[in-house]
């Protein structure tokens, strides 16, 4: 206690001379009647602020704390790295502030929050895009575009393709390698829901090689001809030297997309764009430094997002999630009351009206 | 007898040997082809032990080379950073110290006591040997267990502790913290408001009650109601709050600051480090005391002693290096290990060192893993720089025991 409280006694009195130097004699009369002078204003802020969840979103995460926590040096701002799963199961019991999370919320997340006491009401809000990438090896040159069809017949269990001969007649022999995210990522779960479908008896392929670390599959690819793999852009747009993105036709407009931001951002690069989310407790948003983290966050999300190679909001969503937060709209957007998921872009889903907030 | 007896001997029996032709002639090919196999065996053994050298040459000088490039002091002291340029180590470094000495301080006295138990105290009846053998059989499983395992574990009895003291943000029984309502007033000013606990209700705000700013001077409080206009005056709205204001608990902790469950801070850490590292304590210093001389023993027993000041003053010396060396070991593996960390805690953002045994931390091989797990290449080599700095460490908790080694040691005879 003692040595914070000095600091901020130091502060105090920086800010008193800075006053006391630019605004002489405005100052004079604050201890007449009310004690002592405060100092720092709001910046003089203290209290924690807890993250926790997907390592996707960490770097957004990380930077929004980062610079929080220079312009509110007393708040203490944690982030962790649990996994969205992770992260979710420590939020619906109330134990970290904000989740991170590269999927929505499942139904099942949705209920457990009403099982506690105070019944965790949360927001869910937007940050960023991030568009998955699917890359091959630079040496393949027969791959030029690739259909969400072939896809999921390369990934889906007993899809029946094993070399690139099976997709196309005209493609080569090659045994066909294939690369995936851990199972435990949001990343693996967003892929095999877009592709896979949880429909009976449909699994993502058991002979792939899967990492938790997506470096890895990014070295796997870089050295093998006849690779296929994919993992969030940001990995792409670091590596592009050593890979090839595949451009994926948009299943409504024919066209085939790479993963740019402008197209990542317009949605045109569908279905393989995703939303990333932060979940914030709304209990938490009681305290000051709460509040004002989540505003910070939300103001600066797509500068943010930029700074560690994803693509930010547009201005329309963007605005929309500034909304939600200033009228705390509570709830998620993904899924009806009775539990049914809704498809669609962030544009369509993510309104006022589809909120469903926890019945509890 | 003559001094020249033995030489007599000798030669005798050097006769002998020479004038055995025929049997030196049998065995004389047999040894050529052994002192060949010998050589073989010793050649495989220097390539064997030049090439785990080379193998960690090669590993160090990567790691170094693509670690200077980004190794400064400045990293050394900066906490971590979106920009790999400007991230540090300086909270996880700390989490590290904190975690090991936790870890030593427990695990040391810990593991030696039960290793002597199991080495030093036979058992004498049937129920005795069993109990005995049945300890025996447990640590050398637990030995082979992924410390994921120990993670979980952890997580149940250090960190929840079986749900026995409520949870970690309401818990059952704490000493050195004060918990205050922190508002904002309408002039932005962060104003301070006693609280009784972590989740009692706040005080009702009213005109005159007393509070603090954050730099700890004492003010006064002016409430108006939700709809009232706010005041004119510039040092009355400072200190001006709206009767539905809602504040925020924070708490203030000390140093000794201590709460049960322990929650997910530093001791937490600790204590599951312990745990995993323990049996590897245990069955080295097992080891170390089973290699000491029975006939040492056997002579300070004769001599008088009691079973104590026979392991106190004559087994535990004798052990001593052996015993270092395997604390050694241990405490190495603790210092790298990630995986049960990471499900105690898993913070990998914090700006700050921890101030007591409860507070939030990160460990330097938590933060390694996430800066090699980035795409930006620039981050690859920060983590090379945090290896450099986990080795440093390393070397340092091992210089600083081999210095006790040195110094502890006494010659047996």
């Amino acid at each position: 206690m003692a040595p914070r409280k000095r600091l901020v006694v130091w502060q105090g009195l920086m800010v008193s001379l800075l006053c006391g130097a630019g605004l002489t004699g405005c100052n004079t009369s604050t201890t007449e009647s009310g004690g002592g002078s405060g100092g720092g204003g709001a910046s003089a802020l203290r209290g924690s602020v807890e993250l926790d969840g997907s390592s996707t979103v960490y770097p957004i995460s990380e930077a929004a704390a980062s610079a929080f926590g220079e312009k509110y040096p007393n708040v203490k701002a944690t982030v962790g790295v649990s996994g969205t799963g992770g992260g979710f199961k420590r939020f619906v019991r109330g134990e970290v502030d904000v989740s991170n999370a590269s999927r929505p919320i499942k139904w099942e997340e949705h209920l457990q929050c009403a099982e506690v006491s105070p019944t965790v009401q949360y927001l869910e809000l937007p940050v960023a895009y991030d568009g998955l990438t699917i890359v091959v090896n630079p040496a393949n040159d027969w791959v030029d575009q690739i259909t969400v069809e072939q896809l999921q017949e390369i990934y889906l269990e007993g899809g029946g393709v094993q070399t690139w001969k099976d997709l196309n007649p005209a493609w080569p022999d090659g045994k066909i390698q294939v690369y995936s995210p851990g199972t435990d990522s949001g990343t693996f779960d967003f892929f095999r829901e877009v592709m896979i479908g949880s429909g009976e008896g449909r699994s993502m392929r058991k002979d792939m090689s899967t990492n938790e670390d997506d470096n890895v599959l990014v070295t796997g690819v870089a050295g093998d001809k006849n690779s296929i793999g994919f993992f969030g852009a940001s990995y792409y747009f670091n590596n592009k030297e050593k890979l090839k993105a595949v451009p994926v036709v948009n299943p409504s407009s024919g066209q085939a997309v790479l993963p740019s931001p402008e197209a990542v951002e317009s949605g045109e690069y569908a279905p393989l764009s995703r939303p990333l989310f932060i979940y914030v407790n709304v209990n938490s948003l009681k305290r000051p430094e709460m509040q004002r983290f989540v505003e910070f966050y939300l103001d600066r999300a797509a500068e943010f997002a930029v700074q560690v190679d994803y693509v930010g909001l547009s201005e329309d969503v963007s605005e929309r999630v500034k909304e939600h937060f200033r009228k705390k709209t509570i709830g998620t957007h993904f899924w009806t009351p009775e539990g049914e998921k809704r498809e669609g872009g962030l544009l369509e889903v993510f309104t006022t009206e589809n909120a469903v907030p926890v019945q509890g | 007898m003559s001094p020249m007896a033995p030489f007599d001997e000798m030669t005798s029996a050097a006769n002998v040997v020479i004038h055995d032709d025929e049997r030196m002639k049998a065995v004389e090919r047999p040894v050529a082809g052994r002192r060949r196999r010998n050589q073989i065996f010793l050649t495989t053994c220097w390539v064997t032990a030049l090439l785990s050298l080379l193998i960690l040459l090669v590993l160090l000088s990567a790691i170094f080379w693509q670690g200077f490039q980004h190794f400064d002091i400045r990293f050394l002291y900066a906490p971590p950073h979106p920009d790999p340029d400007q991230a540090g180590v300086w909270p996880a470094v700390w989490g590290t110290v904190w975690l090991c000495a936790i870890c030593g301080v427990v695990t040391l006295p810990l593991g030696v006591a039960t290793a002597i138990f199991l080495e030093e105290y036979p058992p004498r009846n049937w129920w005795a040997k069993k109990l005995h053998s049945f300890i025996q059989l447990n640590i050398a499983n637990l030995a082979g267990v992924p410390s994921v395992v120990y993670g979980i574990l952890g997580l149940t009895a250090f960190v929840n502790m079986f749900g026995l003291f409520g949870s970690e943000a309401n818990p059952k029984m704490q000493i050195g913290v004060v918990y205050s309502d922190q508002y904002l007033t309408a002039g932005d000013e962060v104003v301070l408001v006693p609280a009784e606990g972590p989740s009692a209700p706040s005080r009702p705000l009213e005109t005159g009650m007393a509070a603090e700013y954050a730099n700890g001077n004492d003010m006064v409080l002016n409430v108006i109601g939700p709809e009232d206009p706010l005041p004119e005056d510039q040092e009355l709205l400072r200190r001006t709050l709206r009767s539905d204001a809602t504040g925020g608990r924070i708490s203030d902790t000390t140093w000794y600051y201590v709460r049960l469950p322990f929650g997910r801070g530093v001791l937490a850490g600790g204590l599951t480090l312990m745990l995993v590292v323990l049996p590897v304590l245990i069955i080295s210093t097992q080891e170390a005391l089973r290699a000491v001389p029975n006939s040492l023993r056997e002579g300070a027993l004769g001599m008088g002693c009691t079973r104590w000041q026979m392991i106190y003053k004559i087994t535990l010396p004798a052990a001593m290096p052996g015993i270092m060396t395997g604390s050694i070991l241990a405490m190495s593996r603790a210092i790298g290990e990630a995986a049960p960390l990471l499900m105690i805690a898993g913070i990998v953002f914090i700006k700050f060192a921890p101030d007591n045994l409860m507070d939030d931390f990160t460990a330097l091989p938590l933060q390694i893993y996430n800066w090699a797990q980035r795409p930006q290449e620039s981050f690859h080599q920060v983590a090379a720089s945090g290896i450099i700095v986990l080795l440093v460490v390393l070397l340092a908790f091992n210089g600083l025991a081999i210095f006790l080694r040195q110094r502890f040691q006494k010659p047996l005879s």
